[in-house]
């Protein structure tokens, strides 16, 4: 079962922590891949937060036709990272030709765009690479997305960071997301692998997601373009997370109510019973049955971790005002934040939303039976 | 008959009846119970002659005869007598002298029923009794990826929705524009479906009413009843039971003048309003009520005089077209109760229900759609209908459901399948596999007679006489000395019965598949085939 690790920290810190983390779960996981998010980055980006960022892998021939196109669109290059890959080769880690993270200047006629409609051609934009990559096999794209960049590649963690030199200081970030990859039912593809990203959303989970058909057959004939792929049945959490925070304009506290309503009885409790019972109704083919801990963040850095109704996917929250860390094994934020307070660990039960918002002062417990901010 | 004679067309021999009584005279006592019994009158007491041959190896004695007469029980093979294998005969003796067998070769007597140019008529369902359904297997076990759950000790939501569902943006708008939402029940996901007071006995349908009372209010179980189209009793129209009622409403409109007479006393609304526009048992027909069994109390009832056949018209009088009067029809209904009961129109499965599906998504009064498969069962049909009329439930509800995932409204109309589930007895897998193909829940009749009642029919026509009213287990008759046989309060057990079996069943089913926070309509990747073509139609796995 895949590992998983995310950290929220005031200051910017080495990615090396999340793969430390992944290291010392090692036993859980079977080393075929990592996946990594980063976000509210520090370093060069600091100064260009509303530059999006291209992450992804390319062929000599992909960059080449990715300039192309990137220039058609109008978009010119503003920074880039190049991560310097050794002559010699590590068993287990594909050769690549390019690992590319690269910050775009937006053309001049999207000055005049809402935000909204900036955010919609983006992930145009990025589905289109996607389509074209797939079509030669020339490149692979995570995300395009301001202050984001993702990295996956198959192979053991520790190793592939060491391989890819993920400790430099350009790749600080204050909310980093690592995915250690277990690989059971999908064959090996880049596009299955944690974290998932769509327009400033993102998540990874374990355990596998039982009622991942229905779900995915709702989200595919929503009409909304980015709700594609699910090469892993654990694509459809972000896309849910977007579909209700976006599409449903409701809080992260609503999210458990459409992935794990209430049960019949708590539901009539509850202060918002009328509201919830018709959002469990209406949002029924989106009742995750797990098992899954699933960890995400939000367009606004908040870091979130909610369990499903049966909770066989355990998590754990801790840390300090500044450094919280979101782990499925304890040992895993042991090894990153030894010096917190373990009494203030929190491990969330089958009703809870743990949530660190970008202040990183507390862990917030959303309980489902609480009344809901609601927007009606 | 003696060997010179002439036959008859209509001649048969014991050889050319479907079902044989083999008899024993050894121990038969003459009580004469089984001839009493008979539905069919198919055996008589009679006298049968022996001879007995006396020889002699002595050419000088005399060779004799000796005659013995003796009374046994006959069968006799004119058509209308011929044996219906109900075995009731069977039942009654107290020695085990007398059983019904099936005759191996190919009967003759199809030939014959239909004397007076009348084709046969019975009930019963499809004579054949393979179902695509029993072929598919759940082969999606959650083990080591993800643990199995534990049936017995795990909490599990196993209800589905009955009621036009908006989409989640919709919903919300109008919530906060205090618009209309359309009613919505949260039921159990087996139904169970329409079979009329006057096809079923007295003792049947209260029986069935108490079980599910029973179910409803001590086990917590929303089990929900159609009336099928027959009215209801003045009483329960007026009591709280009402609510776990579907009304039906068919081409006859037999009861209705009662039923809407009732509506401003009525304590609770109903469940929802069925309207049958098709069965699946005799698509493209009506309903059909036999003379025999419009008694007094039936007649009260249905609001029509006594002793006459009723046979609803194939389709609704004031039908015009799906887009205007199958539309304000349903409004019509939805308006009666003032908006506040779903609605929705019960067909039978055809190549064309993808078309009246289509339609019902741009009604927002539609609350959902039943459809029911060619093997669906009736009290009262024309065997041809039966036999070769219709459309099979599985693949029609995938392309239904699958439409509607095309079009995004999966969860806005819940379909429900009906006809042939648990024909051969596997009721909780058909109805799961049902549900994943995508059902959102399915109807079940013949299934309920057979267990909870002992109706005795097969799908080898065997008895099937539930049209005339000579049931022998008292179930579709309605003749006093037939239905005193039925217990109600037996029923109504059996009915709880069948119920709570089902739901561990159906739990059986879907812990190792890894799911109990809801129903899995639609989670087509549990399932898998062993033929290959099934498994394209269905879009489903195939599997050997």
């Amino acid at each position: 079962m895949c590992r998983l690790f995310a950290l929220t920290s005031q200051d910017p810190v080495s990615p090396m922590l999340a793969i430390k983390a992944l290291d010392v779960m090692k036993e859980g996981h079977d080393g075929s891949g990592v996946g990594l998010l980063l976000q509210d980055l520090g370093g060069p980006f600091e100064e260009m937060k509303d530059a999006p960022i291209l992450s992804g892998i390319f062929s000599e021939a992909g960059i080449r036709r990715l300039d192309l196109f990137m220039m058609d669109q109008g978009f010119l290059t503003k920074y880039k990272i190049s991560l310097k890959i050794p002559k010699k080769s590590i068993e287990g880690i594909p050769r690549r030709d390019l690992y590319l993270i690269r910050a775009y200047e937006l053309p001049e006629e999207w000055d005049s765009f809402t935000s909204e409609e900036i955010a919609k051609r983006l992930m145009l934009m990025r589905l289109k690479i996607r389509e074209m990559g797939e079509e030669k096999q020339d490149m692979i794209v995570f995300s395009f997305w301001p202050d984001t960049i993702m990295i996956k590649e198959i192979g053991d963690p520790m190793q592939l960071a060491n391989y890819l030199g993920l400790d430099r200081k350009e790749l600080n970030a204050r909310v980093i997301m690592a995915q250690g990859r277990q690989n059971t039912n999908y064959a090996i593809n880049l596009y299955a692998c944690h974290p998932f990203f769509i327009r400033g959303f993102c998540t990874m989970t374990n355990g596998e997601n039982t009622a991942f058909i229905p779900i995915k057959d709702f989200l595919t004939s929503r009409d909304f373009p980015g709700y594609t792929g699910y090469q892993s049945d654990s694509e459809v959490f972000a896309h849910i997370l977007h579909y209700s925070t976006v599409g449903l304009d409701l809080g992260i506290d609503a999210y458990k109510h459409i992935i794990t309503p209430l049960q019949e009885d708590d539901l009539r409790k509850h202060p918002d019973a009328e509201f919830l019972s018709h959002l469990k109704r209406t949002c029924r083919p989106l009742i995750i049955d797990g098992p899954n801990c699933v960890i995400g963040t939000l367009p606004d850095h908040s870091l979130f971790m909610v369990q499903d109704r049966k909770k066989l996917r355990p998590g754990v929250v801790g840390g300090k005002p500044g450094l919280f860390g979101f782990s499925s094994e304890v040992c895993g934020l042991d090894a990153v934040i030894p010096d917190r307070d373990k009494t203030k660990d929190i491990q969330p039960m089958h009703i809870d939303t743990a949530i660190v918002s970008p202040d990183r002062q507390e862990v917030k417990i959303c309980r489902q039976t609480e009344p809901l901010h609601l927007t009606l | 008959m003696s060997s010179d004679r002439t036959l008859a067309p209509n001649s048969l021999s014991l050889n050319d009846l479907p079902w044989q009584i083999k008899y024993s005279n050894d121990r038969c006592t003459l009580c004469g119970q089984c001839t009493a019994s008979c539905p069919v009158k198919a055996i008589e007491l009679s006298v049968f002659q022996k001879r007995i041959i006396k020889t002699s190896v002595n050419q000088n004695q005399d060779h004799s005869n000796q005659y013995d007469t003796f009374y046994g029980i006959k069968q006799k093979t004119r058509v209308e007598n011929a044996c219906i294998g109900c075995a009731i005969c069977t039942f009654v003796c107290p020695n085990d002298a007398i059983t019904p067998v099936k005759n191996p070769g190919l009967d003759r007597l199809k030939f014959h029923i239909n004397q007076q140019g009348v084709p046969r008529r019975r009930g019963g369902r499809r004579n054949a009794s393979f179902s695509v359904l029993d072929s598919i297997k759940f082969t999606r076990i959650s083990m080591l990826t993800d643990p199995a759950l534990d049936a017995g000790r795990h909490e599990f939501e196993m209800r589905t929705l009955l009621g036009r569902i908006l989409s989640p943006r919709e919903n919300i708008k109008r919530l906060r524009e205090k618009g209309w939402i359309p009613p919505v029940r949260q039921i159990y996901p087996m139904i169970i479906g329409g079979m009329s007071f006057g096809a079923l006995s007295p003792t049947m349908w209260e029986g069935l009413q108490m079980g599910v009372a029973y179910l409803n209010e001590e086990l917590s179980m929303p089990v929900r009843i159609s009336t099928g189209e027959g009215g209801c009793p003045p009483r329960l129209l007026r009591s709280r039971f009402l609510k776990y009622v579907i009304l039906q409403i068919a081409s006859g409109y037999f009861g209705w003048d009662e039923i809407i007479h009732a509506i401003p006393h009525m304590k609770e609304d109903p469940c929802a309003i069925e309207i049958k526009y098709g069965q699946g048992a005799k698509p493209g027909d009506g309903g059909l009520l036999m003379w025999h069994k419009v008694n007094k109390l039936i007649a009260a009832i249905r609001g029509v005089p006594q002793g006459v056949s009723l046979p609803s018209p194939p389709t609704h009088q004031t039908q015009y077209s799906i887009e205007e009067s199958v539309a304000k029809m349903i409004l019509s209904m939805s308006m009666a109760w003032g908006f506040r009961v779903p609605v929705y129109p019960k067909i039978s499965a055809s190549s064309t229900s993808l078309a009246v599906l289509n339609n019902l998504t741009r009604n927002d009064y539609a609350s959902a759609l039943a459809i029911d498969g060619e093997d669906g069962g009736t009290g009262a049909a024309y065997s041809v209908s039966l036999d070769h009329m219709g459309h099979p439930i599985a693949s029609c509800i995938r392309d239904n459901y699958l439409n509607l995932t095309k079009i995004g409204k999966q969860n806005e109309i819940p379909i429900f399948a009906g006809g042939g589930i648990g024909k051969n007895g596997n009721l909780a897998a058909n109805a799961a596999a049902l549900i994943m193909l995508g059902a959102s829940g399915v109807q079940v009749g013949k299934y309920v007679m057979q267990a909870a009642a002992g109706c005795v029919g097969t799908e080898e026509d065997r008895c099937n006489v539930c049209n005339v009213g000579i049931c022998p287990k008292g179930i579709t008759s309605q003749d006093p000395r037939l239905y005193k046989r039925l217990d109600p309060e037996d029923v109504a057990q059996r009915i709880v019965d069948l119920f709570v079996s089902f739901d561990m069943e159906l739990k059986k089913i879907v812990a190792p598949l890894g799911r109990s926070t809801s129903l899995p309509i639609g989670m087509s990747d549990a399932l898998g085939i062993d033929d290959f073509n099934a498994a394209k139609r269905l879009s489903i796995k195939y599997v050997v």
